[in-house]
C-alpha cells in the first residue's frame, strides 16, 4: 500500500471558447480565490481561438504565479497540421512545464531540446509499459484517458506512488465534462450550418458547450468545436478519498460555466477531510444546477452512469 | 510504393476471408488473434495461433504479405495477452505487426527487434513529427494515417517523413481521430481501445414504437427511422440527435468511406499502401471489395480513367463519402 500523501488539486485547461476578457477574468479570479495548486493554460481544442487570448497570457501567468500557483501550458489534443504544430511550439516557448496530448508534440519538444512534464488525456496512458516509456522521456505526470478502468487506475497509481521504475505520477479528472472525442471536422460550425473554414467562431455562442440531446430528449453530449464532451459533469467526490489512498497524486478540475471557485473549495475541503461526502455532493449538485453528474467510469460502467456514494 | 503502385492491404476476419482476399489479388492481408488484443474483437471472428500459421503458409505461397493487428491498448497489471501476441507474431513469422499502444510498441521493439512494425490507425499519428517520434523510439516502418487528413495534408507528409504511410480507402468511416474516441465507453462501458469493440452489438436494442423503429445504444436513443428506411449498423457517431432544436446527423451521416474518386490524387500523394477496412465482413464482401479496389488502383497508377463501378451494395446505409480527404468535409 502506497503512503498516503495529500494530493494536489489542478485546474485543467479551459476546453471551451471564452474569448478575450472573459478568458482573462476567469483566470484572474482563479488566481485570487480558487484553492488549487496548479493552473493549466493554453488552447487544446482549436488554434483559431488562440489569437483572442494570447494578448492576455502574460498578465494571467503573472497573476497566477504571484498568487503562488504553479502554471503549466497544455498543447493541442490533435496535432494534424502545421497550425497545430506551431501552437505547440509557441505555447512551449514560455518556459513553463508543458502538457502534451499528441505524440507529435513530444516529438517537436524533443527536437527543440525541451522537456514534456505532463502527458495529458490524449496520450492514452493505459498501462505500466506506456507509463514506463513516458517516464523515460522525462514525463513526470500522466493524466489517463477518461475511460481507464478503475482497476487500472488503482494499479498504475499504486505502482507510481511506490516509486516503481520512476513511473509518472497519476492525475485523475475529478470534475467537469469528459473530453470524449476529437476530430478534424468542426461539429459546432456544422450545427450552425457552416464549416470549419467559415465557422465565424460559432463555439463562442455556447460557453458551456452546445448541448446534444437524444431524439427522446435525454441530455447526452456537448459539442465544443472539433471536440465532443460528455453532457454530464464528471464528479468523483465520492471516489476521491479511495483514489488518493491508492496513490493518485493529483485531481483535475476541468472548467465549466459554473462557479469554479466554489467547486474548487468543495474539492479542497474533501481532500482535507473537512466535509462529509454527502454534503460535498449536495454542494456540487447545487453549483451545477440541472446538469447531471457522472462517475460511471470509476465503477466499471458506462461513463455516463451515476452511482450514489 | 512498388512498381505496380501502392500496396493493396485487405482485411480478413476468418481463414475463408483470407483465402478470398489472397485469391482476389490482395498484396497484403491483415488479421487479428481471437482475443482482446485486436480492435475487431467480435464473436466468431479472428484467428487462432494454428489458423495464423496456416494463413502464413497460404499467403506466402502466393506472394501475399500477412500483417497481424495487435492494436488495442494493453490492460494495466495484465500485459500478458499483448506480450504473447507479439511473441507469437514473431514466431509464426508475420510480415509486420500493426500496433498502437506506446507500451506494446516498446515491448515489441525490445523483445523482437527484427519484427517489422506498422503504426495502427488507432494511434492517430496525424503529423510528420508524430511519425518521426514513433520511428526513432520504436523503429516503425509504416503508419496508417487517421481518417482526419485531407489529400493535401497527406501529400505534404511525403516530403517530411521517411516513414511509409498507408491510408484507408474503403469501408468504415470514423469521423473522430481513432484511438482518442471514448463515445462508445461513455454509452456502454466498452470501447475500441480497451476491448476492441465500438458501439457493441450486445448493447444495441431496437424498439418498435408508434413513431418508428427506435435504436438505443446502452441507455441512449441514437436514431429513429420510419419503417422500411435503410439503416446501417448503429454506430454512435452516425446516430441522429437533437441540436439547436433540430434533429440531425450531427457528426456524420450513416455512410461508409469510398475513396475511389480521389484514388488518383492519393496515389500521386505518395502513399505506400491503400487499406480496405472490414475484418468483420464476410468473404464475399472481401473478394468483391478487393477485386474492385485493385482494378481502381491499377487504373490510377496507369493514368487510365477510373471505372467507378458498383460497390453500392457493399456500402453501409447505401451511401458513401470521401470523408476527410476533401477539405469541405471539415
Amino acid at each position: 500500500m502506497a503512503e498516503t500523501v495529500q494530493p494536489e488539486l489542478t485546474l485543467g485547461p479551459l476546453l471551451l471558447h471564452w474569448p478575450g476578457a472573459a478568458w482573462r477574468d476567469f483566470h484572474f479570479r482563479v488566481a485570487d480565490e480558487a484553492p488549487v495548486d496548479t493552473v493549466t493554460l493554453g488552447e487544446v481544442v482549436c488554434p483559431k481561438r488562440w489569437p483572442f487570448n494570447r494578448p492576455y497570457l502574460e498578465a494571467v501567468i503573472d497573476r497566477l504565479q504571484r498568487a503562488g500557483k504553479r502554471v503549466v501550458v497544455a498543447t493541442p489534443a490533435l496535432v494534424g497540421n502545421d497550425h497545430d504544430a506551431a501552437l505547440v511550439r509557441e505555447l512551449a516557448g514560455h518556459g513553463l512545464p508543458v502538457e502534451i496530448n499528441d505524440m507529435a508534440a513530444l516529438g517537436l519538444l524533443q527536437r527543440d531540446g525541451r522537456p514534456a512534464e505532463i502527458a495529458g488525456p490524449g496520450v492514452n496512458s493505459y498501462n505500466e509499459a506506456t507509463l514506463r516509456h513516458l517516464g523515460q522521456q522525462g514525463v513526470s505526470r500522466a493524466v489517463p484517458p477518461p475511460e481507464l478502468p478503475p482497476a487500472s487506475v488503482r494499479h498504475l497509481a499504486g505502482l507510481s506512488a511506490a516509486g516503481s521504475g520512476d513511473l509518472p505520477a497519476l492525475e485523475v479528472q475529478a470534475f467537469g465534462r469528459w473530453p470524449l472525442a476529437i476530430s478534424a471536422r468542426c461539429y459546432h460550425a456544422r450545427a450552425y450550418g457552416r464549416d470549419k473554414a467559415t465557422c465565424q467562431y460559432a463555439c463562442a455562442n455556447d460557453p458551456d458547450g452546445l448541448p446534444v440531446d437524444t431524439l427522446d430528449d435525454q441530455p447526452f453530449l456537448a459539442v465544443n468545436g472539433v471536440q465532443t464532451l460528455s453532457h454530464a459533469y464528471a464528479c468523483l467526490a465520492g471516489e476521491l478519498a479511495d483514489l488518493a489512498r491508492t496513490g493518485v497524486r493529483a485531481f483535475r478540475l476541468l472548467p465549466q460555466d459554473v462557479d469554479m471557485v466554489a467547486v474548487a473549495r468543495v474539492y479542497r475541503e474533501l481532500l482535507g477531510g473537512d466535509v462529509e461526502t454527502s454534503a460535498a455532493l449536495e454542494a456540487i449538485q447545487q453549483i451545477c444546477g440541472a446538469v447531471a453528474l457522472a462517475n460511471g467510469y470509476q465503477h466499471d460502467a458506462p461513463g455516463a452512469a451515476w452511482f450514489e456514494a | 510504393m512498388s512498381a505496380t503502385g501502392p500496396e493493396l492491404v485487405c482485411p480478413a476476419g476468418t481463414p475463408a476471408a483470407l483465402r478470398a482476399a489472397v485469391d482476389a489479388g490482395a498484396d497484403a492481408v491483415y488479421v487479428g488473434f481471437r482475443d482482446e488484443t485486436n480492435a475487431r474483437n467480435f464473436p466468431g471472428l479472428n484467428f487462432s495461433r494454428a489458423e495464423l500459421a496456416d494463413a502464413r503458409a497460404y499467403a506466402q505461397a502466393r506472394g501475399t504479405k500477412l500483417y497481424l493487428a495487435i492494436n488495442t491498448f494493453a490492460r494495466a497489471g495484465d500485459l500478458r495477452p499483448w506480450r504473447q501476441a507479439l511473441d507469437d507474431a514473431a514466431r509464426i513469422g508475420v510480415d509486420a505487426a500493426i500496433l498502437s499502444d506506446l507500451g506494446v510498441l516498446a515491448m515489441a521493439a525490445e523483445r523482437h527487434p527484427d519484427l517489422r512494425l506498422h503504426l495502427s490507425v488507432q494511434a492517430s499519428a496525424a503529423h510528420p513529427e508524430a511519425l518521426a517520434y514513433y520511428r526513432r523510439s520504436f523503429g516503425i516502418r509504416r503508419a496508417v494515417l487517421p481518417r482526419v487528413l485531407t489529400v493535401d495534408d497527406i501529400r505534404a507528409m511525403g516530403s517530411q517523413t521517411d516513414v511509409e504511410y498507408e491510408v484507408l480507402v474503403f469501408g468504415g468511416l470514423c469521423p473522430m481521430a481513432e484511438g482518442r474516441c471514448f463515445l462508445s465507453s461513455y454509452a456502454t462501458g466498452r470501447s475500441p481501445n480497451t476491448v476492441g469493440v465500438c458501439s457493441p452489438a450486445a448493447d444495441v436494442r431496437y424498439l418498435e414504437r408508434a413513431d418508428g423503429l427506435v435504436t438505443q445504444l446502452g441507455a441512449f436513443t441514437i436514431n429513429r427511422v420510419a419503417d422500411g428506411q435503410a439503416a446501417g449498423y448503429p454506430t454512435l457517431c452516425k446516430g441522429r440527435f437533437k441540436v439547436r432544436g433540430e434533429e440531425a446527423y450531427i457528426f456524420e451521416e450513416p455512410s461508409s468511406l469510398n475513396a475511389a474518386s480521389v484514388m488518383r490524387q492519393l496515389v500521386a500523394a505518395g502513399v505506400s499502401a491503400l487499406k480496405i477496412e472490414g475484418r468483420q465482413r464476410g468473404r464475399a464482401y472481401v473478394a468483391q471489395a478487393v477485386a474492385h479496389m485493385r482494378a481502381l488502383r491499377d487504373a490510377a497508377v496507369r493514368g487510365e480513367p477510373l471505372e467507378a463501378g458498383d460497390l453500392a451494395g457493399l456500402e453501409e446505409g447505401a451511401r458513401s463519402s470521401t470523408g476527410a480527404y476533401r477539405k469541405d468535409w471539415q
